[in-house]
Parts: structure tokens; sequence; C-alpha cells
């Protein structure tokens, strides 16, 4: 996790990270990675983990939002620590490309990744308002805790809001 | 398995690797350039991911990349990086037009590109493969211009299922004032950097 200026909060790859608003969060640079965006619009709360694989499979790590299954649970019991409730918070997903087209496994660690982050978040209760997955496009999301908007920025197209 | 620290002797039998393979494609550009092409003392050690993406100047700067994954003897990766402006002083040296930046190539200039960077990695790999006498099959190059976070999210992804650290033995590149810098990273699978130790030390005798 690195503070930047504007009250912007950079979460690392396979880092969490929950605040309140008006703090920001954002993850640079998602090719493979999906973000997941949780957001409580009652108590303005929100969190992103920047998630780099689909399952723990038990594995504990100190990186704690490197496994979807695990991210998406740590994540929501950092934002309930902070007063946010797990009725009213939803999700984005952002990223999950495949940015080269090889033949290895590997190489579908995207798609692995958004559904393993569904399945997580579908098992939690947690409804998703809105994702901009999947392509073999790198993707740079910033999440904002007053309104809950996420902007999306891309290297070579219009950046857009979901 | 964890990679563990190396020894001095280690290190000096990877940094030679990353010697010959950036050496013989140095010679390579310097041929297609017909000009000089320096190069730096590899770089070895191990990174954790976020030190990986810094390499490249972080998550969101833009390059062109070439990512092979190689396999057989030796598993891993072996990404080729030029800076954007880099790619588009590799296609002026080679007499080229280009528009105002990478996004709007033609299809010779991409594929000139594609075709400077297939040789160079190639070169690097052969090289390899003789210094050590590894029998390695490579994949096809694949060549994406796109985020350097995004971008190294493939070998962090596949290294992701062991650790959180990577070996990576880099070596740059540039040439005269133009600064055609570009980045060899050979991103060894955990397993396979004692076959690549091995390899060398067995030749010492």
């Amino acid at each position: 996790m690195t503070i930047v200026s504007g009250g912007i909060i950079i979460v690392g790859i396979g880092e969490l990270f929950a605040t309140t608003s008006p703090t920001k969060l954002q993850a640079l640079g998602l090719g493979s990675c999906v973000g997941v965006a949780l957001y409580d619009p009652i108590a303005k709360v929100g969190g992103l983990a920047h998630v780099m694989m689909p399952e723990s499979n038990g594995s504990s790590n100190e990186l704690r939002g490197k496994y979807a299954d695990t991210a998406v649970a740590n994540l929501l019991s950092d934002m309930q620590k902070l007063a946010a409730r797990k009725e009213n918070i939803v999700a984005k997903l952002v990223g999950g490309a495949s940015m080269f087209s090889l033949s290895h496994d590997v190489f579908r660690i995207g798609e692995k990744n958004v559904i393993a982050a569904k399945k997580s978040l579908n098992d939690l209760g947690i409804r998703i308002l809105a994702e901009d997955v999947g392509g073999s496009v790198g993707r740079t999301m910033l999440l904002h805790t007053d309104t809950g908007e996420v902007e999306v920025r891309y290297v070579n197209r219009e950046s857009r809001k979901i | 398995m964890v990679i563990n620290k190396f020894d001095s002797n280690d290190i000096d039998i990877l940094t030679e690797i990353g010697n010959i393979g950036a050496g013989n494609a140095a010679t390579a550009l310097s041929e297609i350039l017909q000009g000089r092409v320096d190069m730096s003392v590899p770089k070895v050690g191990i990174l954790k991911f976020k030190e990986l993406i810094n390499e490249l100047n972080g998550p969101e700067n833009i390059i062109v990349a070439i990512l092979v994954e190689v396999s057989g003897d030796l598993d891993g990766f072996i990404l080729f990086a030029l800076e954007t402006e880099c790619a588009l002083t590799l296609l002026r040296l080679v007499g080229m037009e280009y528009g105002k930046d990478v996004f709007s190539l033609s299809e010779l200039e991409m594929s000139t590109l594609t075709e400077i960077t297939n040789i160079l990695t190639g070169t690097y790999l052969t090289a390899v493969c003789d210094l050590t006498g590894l029998a390695i099959n490579a994949t096809v190059p694949s060549f994406a211009i796109d985020m350097a976070g995004a971008i190294l999210n493939v070998p962090i992804s596949f290294y992701g299922r062991v650790g959180d650290s990577v070996l990576l033995i880099e070596t740059q590149f540039k040439s005269g004032d133009d600064l055609v810098i570009g980045r060899f990273m050979l991103i060894p699978d955990v397993s396979s950097y004692k076959t690549l130790l091995k390899s060398l030390r067995n030749g010492e005798k």
C-alpha cells in the first residue's frame, strides 16, 4: 500500500485496503489481475483488493489480497471494522485480461480470476453492480469512496466510468 | 520450493548467463542498426513482485514487450521490453517512417518491430542454450504494447503459485546517442535455476 498525493491510496499487487470516504483507492496496471472494489453507499466505506490468483487452496499468505477467495473475505472483514454492513455492500470488477495468446494454462489466469472473484462474491451474497473485464488490454482503476464510482483507464482508448 | 540466497559463485554464473544472452542479442542489434550497441552488467536478484514491476519503471509505464515461454531443461519466461520511444527510434534507425506514437504504427512498421524483437529474443535464447548445453524449447514469441504491470502479470501469476518473489537476470542495452534501451529479463522457474547453475558448474570441471 502506498499513499500518494490527492488522497489516493495505491493498492499494490496482491494487497488489499479498506477506507472511509473521501480517500480514493487505486490499482495500477491490471493485466490478468482483477481489481475487486467493494462499496457500502450508506456507511461510505470502500475497499479494493488487487487479486493475482483464483484460489488459495487453504494456503495463507502475507499478501492478504493475493487469492480471490480469501481476498474478498478479508476485505469484507476489514470494511466491517469500519462500520460497513455486508447487506449494503456492492461490488465492481475490473481486469482479468489475457495479455498474451500463448499456449500455457497461465495465460487463462485472467478468466479464472474473474470466475473465482464472482463465486466468492456470490457465496457471500454480495451483488455485482458493474464490471469491465476480459479482453487483452491492461487497465488502471480508481475507486471513489464518496460515490462508489470506478474510473477505468487504458493505454490506448478513452477511459470510462462504471 | 523457496528461493534461498545465492553465494557469490552462483551470482557469477547467473550473471554470465545474462551476459552471454544479451551480448549476442546486442551484436545482432548492432548488425541490424549498423552501429554500436552497449550493454550493462547484468543485474541478478530475487525480487518481490512489486519490485519486479518497478524494474520496468512502474506499473503504468507503457512498454513494447515480447514474451517467450521456455520449457524443457529450463522452465520460465524471457521478456524483452522496450520503452515506447525506443521502439520508435529503432524503427527510425532501420529507415522506417512512423506515426505519432506506437499505437499508430502501420502494419509494415508493426511487423518490422515484431521481427526485430523476435530476432533479438531468439539470439538471446540460442546463446543461453549454447553456453549451458541445455535443451530448451521456446514458444512463438508473443507481442504486446501495454502497461508494464499488466504485462508482468503473466510471469507473476505463474510464480505466484509457489511464492511471492522471482529470480531475475536482467540486462539492459543501448545504442549510441539514440538510446535504444532494451531490457532482457530472464525469469526462470524456481526449480530451473538450479538446473542452470548445475549446467555451468559441470562445465567448470
